[in-house]
């Protein structure tokens, strides 16, 4: 690739967010705009999937929760600065990359097992 | 000043507005542009301005091509831009994205991706005909013309062949943002052309 392409590209990337891995649990906070206010929406699920890499201004995750018994899935950009902050709340134990057999799931069979890291030795 | 600026189109991307709204954009890689000639309403016609584009060496030219560029350095592109007043431009002068602003409306022209043999579906954008219920037309042309009267095909039918590969000039875009040191034009939208095609950006009021 060009490097004047290289160079718009990186300049969209945001690096101040954590490292967001398929399986944890996050809250998104959003910036949406009401008629002309401004405020923050957190949206809270599970990632289950990533898509286009990571260091690619391209690159969005989707979240999925489940409300009321209804299924909800966002598709976030993960450069967007409309992306307030992300908060990792669980980190989840997984194995596929993708996880939409989470969507054929309710209940109990939804979960997912927590992963458990080696706490930095202070 | 010219009404336009030679550039290599790179590509396209997308970029995030301050809001948040992620903008298409075309990475134009314009470049300097010198004087090479300048052609006079008396002597040849018109008033334009021939520019050089893309450095090349020297050992890519040929004598009589040297002697055209005279103290100037060779390039690989030479094309003529409109100019309001030939006076205040002068041989070796430079033109560079500095002749844009951000925000502007600009119009970009250039070769379009040649789509070889192309039925009248893709060429003409005609609707062809029912896929099922017996029909043996599908994509088709259909009738060409009347019968005994006129007993012939009318010049300039539309009808299948090569399509694409001509020059497209393509209205009504914008100027996103400008990086003046690496001399890379952001444009709102798609550009004719495959990438690393040579297109112009030309000035624009639409």
């Amino acid at each position: 690739m060009s490097t004047a392409m290289e160079m718009v590209e990186q300049s969209q990337l945001r690096s101040e967010l954590p490292e967001l891995r398929v399986g944890s649990s996050v809250r998104v906070n959003y910036r949406i705009t009401e008629g002309n206010k401004e405020r923050i929406q957190a949206f809270e699920g599970v990632i289950i999937g990533k898509h286009c890499g990571t260091r690619n201004n391209k690159a969005t995750f989707t979240v999925r929760k489940v409300t009321q018994g209804y299924g909800v899935e966002r598709i976030f950009p993960l450069h967007s600065p409309r992306i307030e902050s992300v908060d990792i709340i669980k980190i989840g134990k997984v194995r596929q990359a993708k996880l939409y057999y989470l969507r054929a799931r309710r209940g109990k069979a939804a979960r997912i097992k927590e992963r458990i890291t080696a706490r930095p030795s202070a | 000043m010219l009404n336009g600026l030679l550039a290599r189109k790179i590509g396209m991307t997308q970029i995030f507005e301050e809001d948040g709204t992620a903008l298409p954009v075309t990475v134009l890689q314009s470049g300097p542009m010198t004087v090479i000639q300048k052609k006079t309403l008396e002597k040849d016609g018109c008033n334009h301005v021939q520019v050089g584009f893309e450095a090349i060496p020297e050992r890519k030219v040929n004598k009589p091509i040297k002697g055209h560029y005279k103290e100037q350095a060779p390039t690989r592109f030479l094309r003529e831009f409109e100019v309001e007043n030939i006076d205040e431009v002068e041989v070796g002068q430079v033109f560079d994205v500095s002749l844009f602003s951000e925000g502007e409306s600009i119009a970009v022209s250039g070769n379009s991706k040649g789509k070889g043999f192309t039925g009248v579906m893709k060429r003409h954008g005609f609707a062809g005909q029912p896929a099922s219920h017996g029909h043996r037309g599908h994509r088709g042309t259909g009738s060409i013309g009347q019968c005994a009267t006129p007993s012939r095909v009318f010049k300039g039918k539309k009808m299948h062949g090569r399509h694409g590969n001509s020059k497209v000039t393509q209205l009504g875009l914008k100027i996103v943002k400008i990086l003046a040191d690496e001399a890379v034009v952001l444009v709102k939208g798609a550009v004719p052309g495959p990438n690393g095609g040579l297109v112009t950006i030309l000035k624009s009021n639409r």
